[in-house]
């Protein structure tokens, strides 16, 4: 691996580790892997930092929907201008072209079914450009960005061996 | 009634790291840094295999070398990782590593041969030859060479019943790796004085600046060595017991014999899915060998900045700091930390006398356990140097 994918894969892993203890685990100086990492921000390589939440051990209400949408792309702009138009609405979390059966995945957060519902009639449904949607509302959530959310495994080694 | 024992195994020292077990399992919350097995979970790959075997009803015995499959596996990833040249019937799949070392020493051992033993080094090799009849003649590797094995210090070792030197490299405890230069050195003492080498190679995916170098691909070698390896440390799967020895047909032939009579075969289930390991495990090894440098790079920081002597290890999954300059043995100094910080860690002399004045410390722990154990130790240590002064 080289170094920028060595500490994409960390900063992938943990978005909070301290630079300088990351340094030390890569073996390079403090000072260069700031660089580093400035640099890939403005290159938009590093978009952000985010945080991986188990809501449902939250008294937060929320639900998660994945969309399927089918949409007729448009003349001198394919599936862009359309794909823009949905992902400025902030209750669109992720949004991803596909290969096959359909176009867009749309993935909601919503405070409800019938929030996302409404959602999805009034507003989704409507863009001119798309013809249809299908609505999956996520029932629970196993595993998120690579991280199992229920953890139930402790350390069973014996604790001194040869 | 008469002695029921043997008087060969009752004068067997049992293992030092035995003894220290026990006093850590009456230990609450104690932290270890002291096993000697990868913490990660055998990739879910290969357990699935496991598992789609058993389904299978695969649970019958496979032919006392192993499975065919896997032992075209095996010569195949040799061929790849180590260059070496050996073809399936030159495969004999054990119950881990340490059978392998078991049988092959007994299957070379006449009553009275010297066998050559580098400590520090893993807990078996000299019981092993003891029971094999062999006399075990120890070389104390020194710390100004980062314990490698030097050619003067096997030169000096040799005499002339020296039948065979077994050579521990990546090295449980010290983390000691050997480059092709040396191990040239080496090889050159070997096939001069016309001896035979065991080369127990379990970490060889362990290493974190040369790749591993294996005795056998070097010229004239590999009619002398028996490699051992196997899979409990390269893919995480202790549990699971297997491992293997390549070499020579000759040997092969009459370690197989052992192994027939003592083993039968080895697991079956474990077999199946170790082929799924040798076949499409890369990048989960790669994933974790880099995950062990960092924890070995983080370590190293820290005992640097805590002020314990260590030279830099770049095999296995342990460093072996010194901590000679506390003035204190190496079972005073691992008793005191455990009693008075509860982290455990195991004293040099497990391994061997010449171990006295070091630890071995583990790194088979996510890095948040080895900063917990690492502040304690911190703690430790400035309470020695606050005592010493006084």
């Amino acid at each position: 691996m080289e170094m920028r994918e060595k500490i994409l894969a960390s900063l992938e892993q943990n978005g909070r580790i301290e630079l300088k203890e990351l340094a030390v685990r890569l073996g390079i100086e403090e000072a260069a892997l700031a660089n580093e990492v400035a640099a890939m921000e403005k290159e938009n390589i590093i978009c952000g930092y985010n945080t991986i939440i188990n809501w449902d051990k939250t008294s937060k209400e929320t639900v998660t929907a994945l969309i399927e949408v089918k949409v007729t792309p448009q003349r001198g702009h394919g599936f862009d201008a359309l794909a823009r138009h949905i992902y400025n609405y902030p209750e669109v979390s992720a949004l991803y072209l596909m290969s096959g059966g359909f176009d867009f995945t749309v993935i909601i957060e919503g405070k409800s079914m019938k929030e996302v519902a409404l959602f999805v009639s009034s507003k989704l449904a409507v863009i001119d450009g798309v013809t249809s949607t299908a609505t999956h509302f996520v029932l629970k959530k196993y595993k998120s960005y690579g991280v199992v959310l229920e953890k139930d495994k402790n350390d069973e080694r014996m604790l001194v061996t040869p | 009634m008469r002695n029921p024992l043997s008087d060969k195994v009752v004068a067997i020292q049992p293992s030092g790291i035995r003894k220290f077990f026990d006093i850590v399992s009456e230990m609450k919350d104690a932290i270890s840094l002291g096993v000697g097995e990868p913490d990660f979970d055998t990739p879910w790959k290969i357990r699935e295999e496991g598992i789609y075997a058993l389904e299978k009803g695969r649970t019958f015995y496979t032919s006392n070398s192993g499975l065919k499959e896997l032992r075209e596996e095996i010569c195949n990833y040799l061929k790849r990782k180590y260059q070496l040249d050996y073809t399936f019937d030159q495969v004999l799949v054990t119950v881990g590593g340490s059978e392998g070392i078991d049988a092959a020493l007994r299957a070379m051992i006449n009553p009275g041969d010297e066998v050559i033993i580098p400590q520090p080094c893993y807990v078996s090799y000299l019981p092993c030859a003891v029971l094999a009849d062999a006399k075990p003649v120890i070389i104390n590797l020194k710390e100004e060479n980062e314990f490698k094995l030097t050619a003067k210090e096997l030169l000096d070792a040799i005499t002339d019943k020296t039948k065979l030197l077994i050579l521990p490299f990546p090295n449980n405890p010290t983390g000691a790796i050997m480059n092709r230069t040396e191990l040239e050195e080496i090889a050159k003492v070997i096939i001069e004085k016309d001896i035979f080498v065991i080369s127990d190679e379990i970490y060889s995916e362990l290493t974190y600046k040369d790749h591993h170098v294996s005795i056998a691909s070097l010229p004239g070698m590999k009619e002398r060595t028996i490699v051992i390896n196997g899979f409990s440390k390269a893919f995480a799967m202790t549990g699971w017991r297997l491992g293997y020895a390549v070499g020579p047909k000759e040997i092969l032939t009459q370690m197989t014999k052992i192994h027939q009579f003592a083993i039968m075969c080895a697991p079956t289930n474990s077999q199946f899915a170790a082929v799924e390991a040798l076949r499409e495990c890369d990048t989960e090894v790669e994933k974790m060998v880099e995950a062990y440098d960092q924890r070995r790079r983080f370590l190293m920081n820290a005992f640097k900045e805590m002020g314990l002597d260590c030279f830099e290890p770049f095999g296995a999954f342990y460093v072996f700091p010194s901590i000679k300059k506390f003035g204190m043995t190496s079972d005073e100094f691992a008793t005191r930390l455990l009693r008075e910080e509860k982290v455990a860690v195991v004293p040099g002399t497990a391994f061997g006398d010449c171990g006295e004045g070091f630890l071995r410390i583990s790194y088979a722990y996510s890095i948040e356990n080895l900063k917990v154990a690492l502040e304690r130790m911190e703690r430790f240590i400035k309470r020695l140097e606050a005592e010493k002064k006084n």
